[in-house]
């Protein structure tokens, strides 16, 4: 998939440590196979980020799918309703400095992760 | 359609990943790897990941799987090569592979193989011939 290359493209200028890179790598895996998978294909965005002296990424995961009826149970580990682990988003939010979700039956999901240095 | 190689060391199969997996490779890996087990009677399988920047939670359901197979048809599975970045991750991640055992290189893995081999006493079957 395209979007780990260019998520590591960002994290790397960023100054993130390899630990870093990985965690944000991988969190970009599980989210966009979700949006695959769940959301029937969407939009991933890339945001380099600068506050002050801190750098990191930020990445944006956009769908039209059917949403998430049951948020919290969604981000629950374990959690799934396909073949997966059910580990796509809780892990995800394990791996990121910034996590947030916004879902609504029958419109769609837009999950947001960031990654600071 | 793409295949990952499977190369059959004494007792032992070898597979090394090297791509990112789609899920067709993965699934025709899983196949693969359990038609080989029978037919070559392996006893164990070394799957090597040195080469992955990442393991998310699909690999690693391929990596449980396999394992879940070849446990199956009587033959132990060896993860090696992490890299410590993705051991890192994994474990944050919350995924423990199940019935995966892991060794920090090929080498040090299949003496894992080896030593079961000896133990159940048929290292006479894959003696002659095979290194």
């Amino acid at each position: 998939m395209r979007i780990r290359q260019i998520v590591r493209a960002a994290a790397l200028e960023a100054g993130l440590s390899l630990v870093d890179q990985t965690k944000i790598i991988t969190a970009a895996s599980e989210l966009a196979r979700n949006t695959l998978d769940h959301g029937g294909g969407g939009h991933a965005s890339i945001e380099r980020l600068q506050e002050g002296g801190r750098r990191g990424v930020r990445i944006v995961f956009e769908d039209t799918g059917p949403g998430i009826p049951d948020v919290d149970a969604a981000l629950r580990p374990g959690f799934t309703t396909g073949r997966g682990m059910g580990l796509g988003l809780s892990g995800a939010r394990q791996l990121s400095n910034e996590f947030s979700i916004a879902t609504e039956v029958g419109r769609g999901t837009r999950v947001t992760i960031a990654r600071w240095k | 359609m793409d295949r990952i190689p499977i190369l059959k060391i004494g007792a032992a199969l070898l597979v090394t990943i090297q791509v990112d997996l789609h899920d067709s490779v993965a699934m025709a890996l899983e196949e693969d790897l359990s038609n080989m087990i029978v037919k070559a009677g392996a006893k164990g399988v070394l799957i090597d990941i040195s080469a992955l920047e990442i393991v998310d939670s699909f690999i690693g359901r391929m990596l449980a799987n396999i394992a879940g197979v070849a446990r199956m048809l009587d033959a132990d599975t060896v993860v090696v090569g992490m890299r410590p970045a993705v051991a890192i991750t994994l474990v944050e991640l919350g995924l423990s592979l199940p019935g995966v055992k892991t060794a920090l290189n090929a080498e040090r893995g299949m003496a894992l193989i080896q030593r079961r081999v000896a133990e159940s006493g048929l290292e006479a079957d894959h003696a002659a011939g095979e290194f």
